[in-house]
């Protein structure tokens, strides 16, 4: 079981009191009634899916009930990184994983 | 005497502790700390079990958890028969009763065994190539053909009446295996004050230490020496030393599965001892002193009875005080062969001979051999064992080929050298690494927080593993944050030591040979097929493991996968790691389900919900349905009533005068803040900013691809205050995908979202008589129609308690929802049950609360709609705020696909035969008259008798739908077409007329 670092609680929590919910940086547009049906596909149905480092979204949902980004590695399974809802897409990764 | 082959002088048990047991019905007498293994061979019993594929007689080849061949069944009561229990890792107990596996109609005669001689039919791959054809044969004739005489075990047919236990544990240091070198890293750990948790499999600690008479540590000899350092540890206040559990699995940032075999060894285990326990342990550092395993030597017939390793004739001597035989032969690649014919000599055990492959070997264990006048013969092979049931010779060959010599035996003990146990340190993702000068794979590149020591990394010596271990159980310590160790390290004052021996198949079991030379016992895997996978096109070691199932089996190959890794590179004229070691899974050994489920089972599978208000439905008769993890009343049978009846009753009764429903399961989300009901505008299709106070809405809330996700009646009690509800199963993720928008993207919203669905009961009162029923209860709510109107919501009081009171029907009836805090609920009830005798009232269930509400057109989502339903496919545009500018799917409604001509829309349908009702799901045609497969234009989602409307009624999606009113479709069914029309989605009050009265 892995451990998560919720970095509201900023601590380490088991995976049990966690669940992922998709990839993170897609933000909904202000002006969503007027997106095009391809600014919407990629929106709505487009997600990244690579091998290796992926951003997505997890929630605390058994603990502070937050939603927060993580950066994991979908190879070794391990999370590089956590941080809050809203701030930007780290630049630079811990540990210097490819 | 416990056994002919008891020997009084050696061993470790007490010869007065006796303990009877049966093995296939026959009675036998063992000691206690005996295993079922030691207690066999001591009464002289060798042949145990049938072999998987050939059935071929098999014996006992180890002494631990690696044994391929003696699995038995163990029968406690008609419940408790456990299959593929190792004999030589169950402790024997007084009363325990075995029987052999896999043989038919007895062990010795086996009519199976025709496999044997069939065997070609039966080599590599036989699998993949022999019952390829027809298919549909797999099902009917090869399947139950192959487990029948595959069989390994039988499963108990009845439910486990055991009980199973789990624990969570913290610790810095987690040692996994207790012999030397896992007692020494302990020892060091615990010295510094580190929590330190030390595993072995085994009953007692030692590992090999008890068996290596040889072995001495601070003056003792070494068995005695791991007995006091295990009280030591025991003693300790920091320390916790499991025994009789196995690590079997190493999983991410150091969490060890393990599980404790609490009460399989005890006569009456009682009800108070689990029979396992599963540890669940998070470790700041593990130390890995797994040890290794002795391999056998590969040649014809090297599986008969009575030929076992060397090491295991060792323990079962040593340990057990028990000789594996009376004439014992010795075949070897290295020393330590030469320890076990060393100490059954003296034991008074003859030794026919050793015959050892190495040309010109040295050491003292040779001259010691020889110097007890043991027959050793150098650069010679055996080629092949004699007898069937038990082994009665050996066949001896100079290993480069000439003449034959054939020895009589009644044992031969066996040793190609030995394989570090890397298992756990592959679980954790470590690669391994190969060493060629010693041909062996050691942990290479490390992917944890773990270290490897004593056998399992390889290191030679007890001398070298004890300083190894020492030294890493300290450094493990001090990086899990503990101080220096302060004690002493344990020193080594004489010990064994061996290394090397060969790989692969012996001489005489060559690829000339069609000999059959067991790689894997458990699987039937021999060296000639191992080749034929290679010559077959196999050249990965992985692809030649799933050919032949080499080291597939339960024991994963403990004893067989460097072999056949070995034999497979041989073939292949390539080094030994470029063909690659298979990886290594969890679990080590196998789990029972029981372990993993714990006590989560039956009752405890899952929680149970139960509203305040169940103990009144079940007193009064309820049939319960479960809804998610909810228990709801169904219906209220009267006496002699069936469902049909009783549902018939309830919905009458409804229309006619009144109904109580239970409907504190539906979900409840208050949404409270400045910004509310701008939140509400973008959460739900509906406009909410207008909505007066004490006003309530039937909301309806999409994903952002349009399609409908939830429903439910929203009531506005001030402007900053809504009180949402949701449908029943609905109500956990409604909350999730709301807090989702707020959290991440409406932050800016000043909003505060509260699950209160557990805190309100809520009690539906439905009918004409409703208002007459509740308004005697009622406080500071004025009742009447002009302030309290259809839709809308009120605070007061309700026989004293505060109540958030509801006008509104999921009936088409004048009703209410009353709404108590959820410790009144059921009192409430009461009273207005007890306010409805007077009225005729009755209490409904929710069978009749889905008919009710199908006869007025009312939607359940999740039923009638499929998560491709939108507003307008489901005859709720009208919900849609036209102005809104956004909302949660506003996009999505606008896709092309959901404003094409020709969807499916929800619409009624009425049978033209009154009295047939439709099938739920059942599918709809427009002529039934079509070839199959037929054109589906839609399918019924809601289907019901109405008593009230004296007719069927049902509610479907079809193509197009709301253009078809009044056309005749048809649903084919197995025994026969229905007609049905098209037709409007209100069945009964058309004009709502009785929402008023
Ligand atoms: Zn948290």
């Amino acid at each position: 079981m892995l451990l998560i670092r919720c970095p509201y609680c900023e601590e380490e929590r088991p995976e049990l009191e966690f669940r992922n919910a998709g990839e993170a940086h897609i933000a909904r547009s202000a002006n969503m009634a007027g997106e095009s049906d391809d600014d919407f596909e990629k929106f709505f149905f487009i997600r990244s899916n690579p091998k290796g480092i992926i951003y997505e979204r997890w929630r605390h949902i058994h603990g502070c009930a937050r939603f927060f980004n993580a950066v994991r590695d979908t190879v070794t399974d391990k999370f590089v990184m956590t941080y809050k809802a809203g701030e930007p897409k780290p630049s630079k990764l811990p540990g210097a994983v490819k | 005497m416990s056994g002919a082959f008891r020997i009084p002088s050696a061993g470790r048990l007490s010869q007065a502790k006796t303990a009877r047991f049966s093995f296939d019905g026959q009675s036998y007498t063992g000691i206690e700390g005996d295993t079922l293994a030691s207690a066999l061979l001591a009464n002289g019993v060798h042949l145990v079990g049938r072999s998987f594929k050939y059935h071929r007689p098999r014996g006992f080849l180890s002494a631990g958890a690696e044994e391929p061949n003696a699995l038995v069944q163990i029968e406690r009561d008609a419940a408790r028969k456990a299959p593929n229990i190792r004999a030589t890792v169950q402790e024997l107990y007084d009363g325990l009763v075995a029987s052999s596996q896999n043989r038919w109609p007895s062990l010795a005669f086996d009519v199976g065994a025709v496999n044997d001689i069939a065997s070609p039919l039966f080599s590599a791959g036989f699998y993949y190539k022999t019952f390829m054809w027809p298919k549909a044969a797999w099902k009917s004739l090869y399947e139950p053909k192959i487990r029948a005489a595959a069989g390994l075990g039988v499963s108990p047919d009845k439910p486990d009446p055991d009980h199973y236990s789990s624990r969570y544990a913290h610790c810095d240091v987690l040692v996994l295996g207790g012999g030397a070198a896992g007692i020494a890293a302990a020892l060091a750990a615990a010295e510094t004050g580190a929590r330190v948790i030390l595993a072995d499999e085994h009953a007692d600690f030692g590992g090999s230490l008890r068996f290596e008479t040889g072995a001495k540590i601070d003056g003792q000899d070494g068995y005695g020496w791991a007995q006091a350092a295990i009280a030591k540890l025991k003693g300790m206040d920091n320390v916790r030393v499991l025994s009789r559990t196995t690590a079997f699995g190493y999983y991410a940032q150091n969490f060890v599965g393990l599980v404790e075999r609490v009460s399989d060894h005890l006569q009456s285990p009682g009800h108070d001892l689990p029979r396992e326990r599963l540890w669940q342990v998070r470790a700041k550092r593990v130390v890995l002193a797994t040890g290794s395993i002795e391999r056998h030597m590969v040649f014809a017939d090297n599986d008969r009875p009575g030929i076992m390793l060397a090491s295991a004739a060792r323990i079962y001597l040593n340990h057990y005080g028990v000789a594996v035989g009376k004439n014992v032969g010795v075949y070897t690649a290295n020393d330590s062969a030469y320890a076990a014919a060393i100490d059954l000599k003296k034991a008074g055990v003859n030794i026919a001979a050793i015959v050892d492959l190495r040309d010109h070997p040295t050491g003292p264990v040779i001259d010691e051999a020889r110097a007890l006048g043991i027959e050793i013969n150098f650069g010679r092979a055996v080629i092949r064992a004699g007898g069937k049931l038990r082994v009665t010779s050996m066949t001896v060959q100079p290993k480069n080929g000439g003449g034959e010599r054939t020895i009589p035996v009644d044992a031969i003990l066996m040793s190609a050298g030995w394989t570090p146990s890397v298992h756990l340190f592959s679980q954790s993702r470590g690669k391994v690494a190969f060493n060629d000068e010693t041909k062996r794979f050691v942990p290479g590149i490390y992917a944890q927080d773990c270290v490897s020591v004593g056998a399992c990394n390889g290191t030679d010596g007890l001398s070298a593993s004890i300083d190894e271990a020492y030294a890493a159980g300290a450094k493990a310590a001090k990086d899990a944050g503990a101080k220096t160790a302060k004690g002493t390290k344990p020193k080594v004052d004489a010990s064994e030591s061996w290394s090397r021996g060969m790989l692969g198949a012996a001489p005489g079991a060559g690829p000339d040979k069609t000999v059959k030379a067991f790689v894997d016992f458990q699987n039937d895997v021999t060296a000639k097929d191992i080749r034929q996978a290679v010559h077959e096109g196999m050249r990965s070691i992985e692809h030649v493991k799933r050919f032949t199932t080499n080291g597939m089996a339960t024991d994963q190959g403990k004893t067989s996968n460097m072999h056949g890794l070995a034999i497979a590179a041989e073939t292949l004229g390539k080094p030994i790691p470029e063909v690659g070691l298979t990886t290594f899974r969890a679990p080590y050994t196998p789990v029972t389900f029981g372990a993993i489920v714990s006590h989560a089972r039956g009752p405890l599978f899952d929680p149970t919900r139960k509203t305040a208000i169940h103990p009144w439905a079940e007193a009064h008769g309820a049939v319960f349905e479960d809804v998610g993890q909810w228990k709801r009343a169904w219906y209220f049978p009267k006496a002699g009533e069936d469902m049909h009846a009783a549902v018939d009753r309830e919905c009458v009764a409804v229309r006619t005068n009144a109904g109580l429903f239970d409907a504190s399961t539906l979900g409840k989300i208050e949404v409270v803040g400045p910004d509310a009901a701008k939140f509400m505008e973008l959460l739900y299709t509906n406009p909410w900013e207008k909505l007066e106070p004490g006003r309530c809405r039937y909301g309806i809330m999409l994903r952002e691809d349009g399609f409908i996700y939830d429903d439910g009646v929203v009531g506005r009690l001030a402007p900053d205050r809504f009180h949402v509800t949701t449908t029943t199963g609905g109500a956990p993720r409604v909350m999730n995908h709301m807090e989702d928008y707020l959290q991440t993207e409406f932050p800016h919203l000043n909003v505060w979202l509260t699950s209160i669905t557990e805190q309100w009961a809520v009690i539906a009162v439905q009918g004409p008589k409703s208002r007459d029923i509740i308004a005697p209860l009622v406080e500071g709510i004025d009742m009447s129609d002009g302030a309290l109107p259809h839709m809308s919501v009120r605070e007061g009081k309700i026989c004293g308690v505060p109540t958030r009171l509801f006008r509104m029907s999921f009936t088409g009836e004048r009703g209410f929802e009353v709404n108590v805090p959820a410790d009144y609920g059921q009192a409430v009830w009461e009273a207005l049950w007890a306010e409805g005798q007077k009225h005729g009232a009755t209490a409904y269930g929710t069978e009749a609360m889905h008919v009710l509400r199908a006869e007025k057109g009312y939607i359940i989502v999740g039923q009638d709609t499929d998560g491709t339903v939108t507003p307008n496919d489901a005859g709720l545009d009208w919900a849609v705020g036209k102005k809104k500018t956004d909302f949660v799917g506003i996009r999505g409604l606008t896709r092309p696909d959901l404003v094409a001509k020709g969807r499916k829309q929800l619409v009624g349908l009425k049978t033209k035969d009154p009295k047939v009702v439709l099938e739920e799901g059942a599918q709809i045609v427009a002529d039934p008259k079509q070839a199959i497969p037929m054109k589906m234009i839609g399918h019924v989602t809601s289907s019901y008798w109405s008593q009230n409307c004296g007719r069927s009624i049902a509610l479907a999606l079809v193509a197009g739908g709301r253009d078809r009113m009044g056309e005749t479709l048809y649903v084919p069914m197995p025994n026969g077409v229905i007609e049905v029309e098209i037709t409007g989605m209100v069945f009964f009050d058309e004009t709502g007329g009785r929402l008023n009265g």
